[in-house]
């Protein structure tokens, strides 16, 4: 009975003289941290996908509190989350332009050929590096969607003709699918820039405009038509965002493949004449006396 | 001699399938028109030299190396440049290349170069002179020789050994050239190890070439240290680590280079061309293909200019109608050709053309991987690749690079030829491999 007595004291006291420690322990040790931060990331997304520069929701709302960035830098939350933050801490909202994803190419199946045919892992990058895919354009999307895969806002989905669309409401331009594309299509870009060239390749002339009915053809119309903003870089325009008032409507309407496009409320506008070229190319007119064509020989691609 | 030792641990055994051994070299008739890509081999591309409209002699150089870690190109025919532009190149890209096209009244005999005494050259004028000739190595991985020839100073080169394995199937080029070319590659391998300052020469040829065994041996000269080592035939017996381990039973550190323990490894090819090419003072303009596989009329082997479109090689060999698939080198590490309009390189040592028959996994369905650990047991590098898959199918790229010894891992598909569940491991390593040097550069 007396062990039992002695047994049941010893633990008391060990136990006593343990949580002391604890308790001390406790008070020496404690790190303050700030319950801001823990508020602050509530309200964040919890996406974590890297878009403000930060690894992580949590590491930004720690700068945000430092005020090394402003809750703006964070494109994944909507106006009123950055606000409520804002208020929230006291500091200015910092809110910049709405930035979305753009790809740099418009040759969907419908428009640009596939020349040969892919068997292997389904994927762009598996794709890419065993023979360039197998479009024709070789500097275009391949359409097997790995941007579509890595996209954590649903923001990416691809149409019919496997060519990837960005749904601009929902796209948060975190740069997931700019890292991902092994063709390097994708940038970030403000909403604003409207004036887009939709087109990456680095073919000319008839070359290109067999290989896709929206390639440049690296005529130069554009630059001509609007010669303040768009410039040439060998045979592809590029737009001068510096200059982004200069970037006017002009340059579509003389495109004759729609290569440079204008881009209001994601839907993407080609000129007139780009219009008429692409129709003419959906429904050749008839020939008279064409030999029999020729079959084109495809060969086979896998991994 | 214990021939069963002189092998390397691991490795497969594909059916050989070397159906053209018996077709001595033919030339075929020079293309109408060829595309030199500016860059065929590993290091820097060339850059172009001539322009529209010049008119250049068969062997004329068209593009000069850019740094130490570069070749220059040569014509291989008579004509005239019509543009220099991207042409696709057999990675499925398009790069830069120089077009020429021929010139029919002009005189195709006439090679470009003037021939020299190379007994008279240094040792660092030979290395030059390897660069000028454009060589880079012709079993396939295409990196410069005159690189290779040069090792660091603080890791001299004693041993050379000469790749006459020719370990893919279907493959009979390098076969061929030892039994038709034996002295002109004595010669090469001379000029090698009087530029590396070597104290020997070992040519390995794998036991089911025995004719290409008794060519060699019997015109090494007398006392000349070459020897010829007959070695199991197995696969990859040609890539350079398990040839220095089946010959000298000696392994290449990891991430090392043959250098590092003294070797030096040339393919036959190669050295046939230094020999021919060197005292001549020409650029290297042509190669001997095997062109093989169901899908072909007159399988051979073919000496072509280089630039050559395999359109053209296709229709003077004859291609039927069951051909469902063209692969550039062998069918271990080839790569599928998705054109052809693409030009003939120099790191191409085959075109196979296979038939469905011959596509093993048409289907391409793949399954779970089951731990059979039949790949681990066929890795020649001791890597695992099941556990490498594993990683790769997550994305855990950097992991694998760090912890599990991709950069290891040279792409021989033993893994892939061995997996019962048709898992394409070499691709997955591709990809891996392709991420991390993505992320290496972003940095």
């Amino acid at each position: 009975m007396s062990a039992l007595i002695i047994a049941g004291a010893v633990m008391l006291v060990l136990g006593l003289l343990l949580a002391a420690m604890l308790a001390a322990a406790n008070k020496k040790l404690y790190v303050y941290e700030d319950p801001r931060i823990d508020e602050v990331e509530a309200q964040l997304p919890a996406a974590n996908c890297g878009a403000c520069g930060f690894a992580g929701c949590r590491a930004f709302a720690e700068a945000v509190i430092r005020g090394e960035a402003t809750p703006g830098q964070c494109t994944a939350s909507s106006a009123e989350i950055v606000e409520s933050i804002a208020e929230y801490l006291g500091v200015d909202a910092g809110v910049g332009e709405k930035h979305v994803a753009r790809l740099a190419c418009a040759g969907g199946d419908d428009v640009a050929k596939r020349f040969a045919h892919y068997e292997g892992r389904y994927s762009c990058r598996a794709a890419s590096l065993v023979a360039g895919g197998g479009k024709h354009c070789t500097f275009g999307c391949i359409g097997y969607g790995d941007c579509v895969e890595v996209c954590p806002f649903d923001a990416l989905h691809l149409n019919e003709h496997l060519i990837p669309v960005v749904d601009e409401d929902k796209c948060t331009a975190c740069g997931n699918c700019v890292t991902e594309c092994p063709k390097n299509l994708f940038s970030i870009q403000p909403i604003s820039n409207k004036l887009w060239v939709a087109c990456a390749t680095r073919l000319r002339g008839r070359d290109a405009k067999q290989a896709c009915a929206v390639a440049c053809i690296g005529c130069g119309l554009c630059a001509k038509a609007a010669p303040e903003a768009v410039s040439m870089d060998g045979n592809l325009p590029v737009v001068d965002y510096d200059k982004n008032e200069f970037a006017v409507r002009d340059a579509i309407e003389v495109c004759p493949s729609g290569a440079i496009c204008w881009l209001e409320d994601g839907e993407r506008i080609i000129g007139e004449k780009a219009q008429k070229a692409l129709d003419k190319w959906f429904n050749p007119p008839p020939k008279k006396e064409k030999p029999a064509p020729e079959v084109a020989e495809t060969s086979e691609v896998s991994g | 001699m214990r021939t069963y030792t002189n092998s390397f641990p691991h490795g497969v055994h594909p059916p050989d399938c070397k159906y053209t051994a018996d077709q001595a070299i033919e030339d075929l008739p020079l293309p109408s028109e060829v595309s030199i890509l500016l860059s065929q081999h590993i290091g820097a591309p060339a850059k172009a030299i001539v322009k529209r409209r010049d008119e250049v002699m068969r062997g004329e150089p068209v593009a000069e190396a850019v740094g130490f870690v570069s070749v220059p190109m040569h014509s291989p025919i008579a004509g005239t440049v019509t543009k220099v532009d991207y042409v696709l190149n057999p990675q499925g890209l398009m790069s830069q290349a120089v077009q020429i096209k021929l010139d029919p009244d002009a005189d195709q005999e006439e090679i470009y170069g003037t021939p020299r005494d190379v007994a008279s050259l240094s040792q660092d004028e030979l290395i030059s002179a390897v660069q000028a000739t454009g060589t880079v190595g012709l079993g396939g991985a295409a990196f410069p020789t005159h690189v290779k020839m040069k090792p660091p100073a603080d890791k001299p080169v004693n041993t050379i050994i000469v790749n006459g394995c020719e370990c893919e199937p279907y493959l009979t080029t390098d076969f061929r050239v030892m039994v038709e070319d034996a002295e002109k590659i004595i010669t090469g391998i001379q000029l090698v190890m009087d530029a590396m300052k070597a104290k020997e020469a070992i040519i390995a040829i794998e036991n089911n070439k025995p004719e290409a065994l008794d060519i060699m041996e019997k015109a090494i000269p007398e006392g000349a240290p070459i020897s010829v080592r007959s070695l199991v035939t197995k696969y990859p017996q040609g890539a350079e680590k398990m040839l220095t381990r089946a010959v000298l039973h000696r392994d290449v550190p990891s991430g090392g280079l043959p250098s590092d323990i003294g070797v030096g490894c040339f393919n036959v090819a190669t050295l046939l061309q230094l020999g021919q090419l060197l005292p001549q003072g020409r650029g290297l303009i042509e190669r001997v293909i095997t062109v093989s596989g169901g899908g072909v009329e007159r399988p051979g082997n073919y000496r072509i200019p280089l630039g050559t479109s395999i359109r053209y090689i296709m229709e003077q060999v004859g291609i039927r109608p069951e051909a469902r698939k063209i692969i550039s080198g062998g069918p271990m590490m080839g790569m599928s050709l998705s054109s052809q309009d693409i030009p003939l390189t120099k790191g191409m040592s085959g075109l196979l053309v296979l038939t469905e028959e011959e596509m093993r996994d048409g289907c391409g369905t793949v399954y779970p991987c089951i731990k059979c650990a039949r790949c681990v047991d066929a890795c020649p590098i001791f890597l695992n690749p099941s556990l490498l898959g594993l990683l790769a199918r997550k994305g855990r790229y950097e992991e694998m690079a760090e912890e599990h010894h991709l950069n290891d891992c040279f792409e021989c598909g033993c893994c892939t030829y061995v997996c019962p569940s048709n898992i394409p491991l070499v691709q997955y390593f591709r990809i891996a491999k392709a991420m991390n040097r993505e992320k290496e550069a972003a940095k």
